[in-house]
């Protein structure tokens, strides 16, 4: 294979290196650089200037290529934003279902081309909300999904056959993605058809978002059964969606959120694999979900990273041979941690920046965040500014008429070598200790996040990181001026009514038989989708379900890193 | 023996959500101001943090919630305190709460609320002048 | 006075939280307190548990704790992490994993720090575990990470003393042969699915069977255990040979007595007195600035130490007073 330089080249490029160099010495000996290390949000040091030097090693062919060929780091289609933009998907939720089907007819009718769901915590965490638990969180970040009736009615008067949908849901994802289906059936849509991602991944949980219900290995065996199941049943959804949005929203640096992602990401392959499923039956299901963090550079360069890397560890380590298992999708929502209270403003210009970093790294889909989401769940108003960004990026700025237009960047392709490097280090440190599951045991991936999240804050207080309006710029008894959407507190008892009505007009014995039979789904080794579908179907609210899930596999309860 | 009160204090995340990046910082910034400070972990009910509070006799409740709960769980945990005489212990609060909310909880007794933004400095200080050993 | 005597004896949780609190800022008119309280002491079983760190001591404590209430004991929870000597503070975090204890009015759960004090720990958990008995509690478990002198000292004077180890940690188990081997009446080894289990196993049976004289003669021959406390198997094993070695003990050693054995005795005793002795003198000199001044006048050459140590502390025995 041909290098990229000619070799002749470098000795040319050294000397004039060397000369630069002395030039900048004498200017700085007047007046010092800027600061005393430049650095990315992650702390990684970035050098004074790249030159084809630092890609001397670089194959062209081998490393960057072209987009939709091997190993993709340009992009996994061959015509990319060429063909078709990315998705605009919209992240919504709020208080009942009814009320979350009106934004969603809003968005569709904005031009929206698929729907994503927010569900509230006792949603997220398995709780119905009649119960104890889920006292004062009904609708508060999300929509309340209790029985199927809830989900028939979030959907109500939409095209699910046509668009699709992804939920944001985990520990009950299982039982959220039964409803689904069975919602789909009730109105005579075959679950083939069905396109749509559910977030499924549960090691990041334990990782960094610790949204838990069951210990790490069961947990990892009813995402297995998701798995088995689609693969089988439900061709067309993404199974997982494997995450390092939260990992970073956890404080991560961007080169732990690309290595734990990946690392994720194997460990649901080799479950999947001793499942006795092909490997190419089931990994074009896999998505990815990132985060587009502050630094521009080094967010490019990780989606790059990512690509390369996923199809590296695909084809090497998993002999996949279809080229859909080697191709990394993936969603991008910008960095919720980076948005400030203060000057509230100024985050319509960090999500532009970061919609543009994803876009640059050739991201599937993209949310990007609404200035008001560090005070409260958004106003109408401000999601529809964080959409209009989207479209101002893809449809004005031009920045989507060539493909990958930071390739061959001396900086970005070095940063995109760096990036996968020590991702693999990070990787092979995790194979030895015995795998993700073994890691997460040992608090390892934790206790990473706990220390890099604690340096960066160290960082901003010590101001050697700028935020704008926080330990910069601010303004004293600032008046912020954003209209904050509350949540009805009477939502609570209306949804509780609501779920008692479906509870009392149930067969019992029906139901228990139902229950009886997830139970022994789950003690045994019978896949529990079939079950989970025929179970909501009789009226199973989602916590009944995890009840059942919580009494055979016992509760996971936080180990309380910091 | 050395007769020297030390500053005891609890990080609590109350409610469902698991977003504890701010509480696992809040609490070694504590650490490292010289508190001692205990730390129940996430998806507690205010009934819980406010029997650990006793048990551990702390000086002060430091909870965090981002997940829009907050005004249920910290004004509970208010008022559990003070069920149980113990509204010597100074209750504040950090996460995602809009003004309004902050008006409301202030009057109903909790003493501070920290908003995102607030450095660890500023948290610490404000411990540090408020916030005495008992 | 009185009425402090009764709100403890009679489990009040806020009394009980504050005296600990004065025991462990070394307040001193808690003495007074503990005096008074002392008749009330002696019932309680104390079970000592300590380990490096990571080796699940809190999860372990957390299962002890729930299979003796199912047996209807009443459980007070001690758990010591170590203080920052960077800052002075620390990060108790031994109770998120007990957290679940913390409505059953039959647990009382207390984080303790080791706060660096010459022999304080040792003192201030005692007194902390004489409370805890007072208070009416039937068994109750200390926790230490058994690293420092002091911590092993606070293990070894419950009735039964727990050392805990995971597999694949050989260095330890030197380190227990170094140190601790002679304390722990049960060895358990945690988290027993994983590698190498077998191994750490024959390590310490070797390690045991070196004192097999001893047990030819009819001592206590500790056993080894293996739990997986995540799970929630082998505690019940677990708890089987604490009671064994509780009935040992009711043999040998007079049962719940066995804390107050002429030889322990003495030994606290010179701890105590060590510990007091020690306070005393030190705040003294520290008040009047003596300390200081012999200090400089060693690092200025122009006294020994061991003249200045003499000098010192002979003037202020001699001054300390009779009773309080």
């Amino acid at each position: 294979m041909a290098l990229t330089f000619n070799p002749k080249i470098f000795q040319d490029i050294d000397e004039k290196y060397a000369a630069w160099k002395k030039k900048l010495g004498k200017v700085f000996a007047k007046k010092p650089e800027r600061l005393k290390r430049f650095s990315t949000v992650s702390d990684k040091k970035i050098a004074d200037i790249y030159t084809p030097a630092d890609l001397k090693d670089q194959d062209f062919a081998a490393d960057i290529g072209f987009p939709g060929d091997y190993p993709f780091t340009r992009g996994v289609q061959p015509s990319m934003y060429r063909g078709r933009l990315w998705t605009m998907r919209m992240f919504a939720g709020l208080g009942t279902a009814e009320d979350t089907n009106r934004r969603f007819h809003l968005l569709v009718r904005e031009g929206q081309t698929g729907l994503s769901t927010a569900f509230d915590m006792p949603t997220l965490m398995g709780y119905d909300t009649d119960s104890p638990k889920a006292r004062g969180e009904c609708g508060k970040c999300g929509v309340a999904i209790d029985t199927l009736k809830d989900m028939e009615d979030l959907f109500s008067g939409l095209p699910i056959d046509r668009i699709t949908t992804s939920m944001t849901i985990n520990p009950p994802a299982a039982v959220i993605w039964a409803m689904y289906i069975a919602m789909a059936e009730h109105r005579g849509i075959d679950r083939k058809v069905l396109g749509g991602t559910i977030q499924n991944d549960m090691l990041k949980e334990f990782v960094a978002q610790k949204t838990f219900m069951c210990p790490p290995e069961p947990s990892v065996r009813i995402v297995t059964d998701t798995v088995e199941f689609g693969t089988k049943e439900v061709p067309r959804w993404n199974t997982i969606s494997i995450s390092g949005y939260h990992i970073r929203e956890a404080g991560s640096t961007a080169v732990q959120e690309l290595a734990f992602t990946l690392a994720d990401g194997i460990a649901y392959t080799e479950k999947a694999l001793e499942r006795g499923l092909h490997v190419d039956a089931f990994a074009p299901r896999f998505s990815f979900f990132f985060n587009s963090h502050l630094d521009f550079f080094e967010e490019v360069a990780k989606f790059r990273a990512a690509r390369r890397m996923w199809a590296r560890i695909m084809k090497e380590r998993f002999g996949a041979k279809d080229p859909r298992s080697l191709w990394m999708r993936f969603h991008t929502q910008t960095a919720g941690c980076s948005l400030t209270a203060q000057q509230p403003y100024n985050n319509v210009v960090r999500t532009a920046l970061q919609g543009l970093a994803a876009v640059m790294g050739g991201t599937q889909s993209l949310h990007t965040n609404s200035l008001d989401e560090v005070l409260a769940i958004p106003t109408e108003e401000a999601a529809t500014i964080a959409l209009r960004t989207q479209q101002i990026i893809a449809e004005e700025s031009g920045v989507a008429n060539t493909i990958d237009p930071l390739g061959g960047s001396y900086f970005v392709e070095t940063l995109t070598n760096q990036m996968e490097e020590e991702a693999f280090e990070l990787i092979h440190k995790i194979d030895h200790m015995g795998g993700m599951l073994a890691a997460i045991e040992q608090n390892f991936p934790q206790q990473e996040i706990a220390d890099a999240a604690y340096h960066y804050q160290k960082q901003i207080d010590d101001h050697e990181k700028t935020v704008v309006g926080v330990n910069k710029y601010a303004i004293d008894a600032e008046d912020i001026p954003v209209e904050v959407l509350e949540i009805d507190e009477a939502l609570e008892t209306i949804q509780i009514e609501k779920t008692h009505r479906v509870k009392e007009n149930r067969d019992g014995a029906a139901l228990k038989q139902c229950l009886e039979k997830v139970g022994e789904a789950c003690t045994g080794t019978e896949n529990v989708m079939e079950h989970l579908i025929t179970a909501v179907k009789a009226g199973a609210t989602l916590q009944e379900l995890c009840d059942v899930f919580r009494d055979v596999f016992g509760s996971y309860r936080d180990p309380g890193i910091y | 023996m050395k007769h020297e009160r030390r500053v005891r204090v609890m990080v609590a995340k109350p409610g469902l959500d698991g977003h504890d990046r701010g509480a696992r910082i809040i609490a070694r910034a504590y650490r490292d101001a010289g508190f001692e400070v205990v730390y129940t972990g996430l998806h507690q009910t205010p009934e819980e943090i406010v029997e650990a509070a006793i048990q551990e006799d702390v000086d002060m409740v430091g909870l965090s919630s981002l997940a829009g709960a907050h005004k249920y769980l910290f004004q509970t945990v208010v008022e559990l305190l003070r069920e149980r005489g113990a509204e010597d212990i100074v209750v504040c609060g950090g996460g995602i709460i809009p003004d309004e909310d902050i008006k409301k909880l202030k009057s109903a007794g909790v003493r501070e609320i920290f908003t995102p933004g607030a450095t660890l400095d500023e948290i610490v200080k404000w411990v540090k002048e408020n916030v005495k050993p008992r | 006075m009185k009425d402090l005597v009764e709100k403890v004896t009679s489990g009040d949780v806020r009394t009980v939280a504050r005296l600990i609190r004065d025991v462990d800022d070394g307040m001193p008119e808690v003495r007074e307190a503990l005096k008074e309280l002392y008749p009330y002491t002696g019932n309680a079983y104390v079970i000592g548990i300590t380990g490096a760190p990571g080796v699940g001591k809190s999860t372990l404590v957390d299962q002890m704790v729930a299979h003796l209430r199912k047996r209807g004991k009443t459980v007070g929870v001690l758990a010591v992490d170590p203080t920052s000597p960077f800052s002075g503070g620390a990060i108790l975090g031994d109770r998120v994993r007990m957290q679940r204890h913390s409505m059953d009015s039959g647990v009382f759960i207390r984080s303790l720090a080791t706060r660096g004090h010459f022999g304080g720990l040792t003192q201030s958990t005692r007194s902390a575990i004489d409370i805890l008995d007072a208070m009416g509690k039937d068994v109750i478990l200390v926790e230490t990470v058994g690293v420092g002198q002091d911590e092993v000292d606070v293990v070894r004077s419950a009735h039964t003393t727990v050392i805990v180890v995971v597999p694949g940690m050989g260095d330890d188990i030197q380190a227990i042969k170094a140190g601790i081997l002679e304390v722990g009446d049960i060895f358990l080894i945690n988290k027993s699915d994983r590698e190498g289990t077998d191994k750490t196993l024959n390590e310490l049976r070797l390690m045991i069977e070196m004192d097999q004289k001893k047990f030819d003669k009819g001592l206590w021959k500790p056993p080894i255990i293996k739990v997986e406390a995540v799970f929630d198997k082998g505690v019940d094993d677990f708890l089987a040979a604490v009671d064994e070695h509780a009935r040992y003990l009711e043999q040998t050693a007079g049962g719940l007595k066995s804390r107050r054995s002429p030889e322990r005795v003495r030994q606290e005793m010179v701890e105590m007195i060590k510990a007091r002795l020690f306070e005393e003198v030190l705040d003294k000199l520290t008040e009047t600035g003596e300390f200081d001044r012999a200090v400089d006048a060693i690092v200025k050459g122009s006294l020994d130490p061991y003249s200045a140590c003499e000098g010192l502390v002979f003037p202020a025995l001699a001054g300390l007073p009779d009773e309080e």
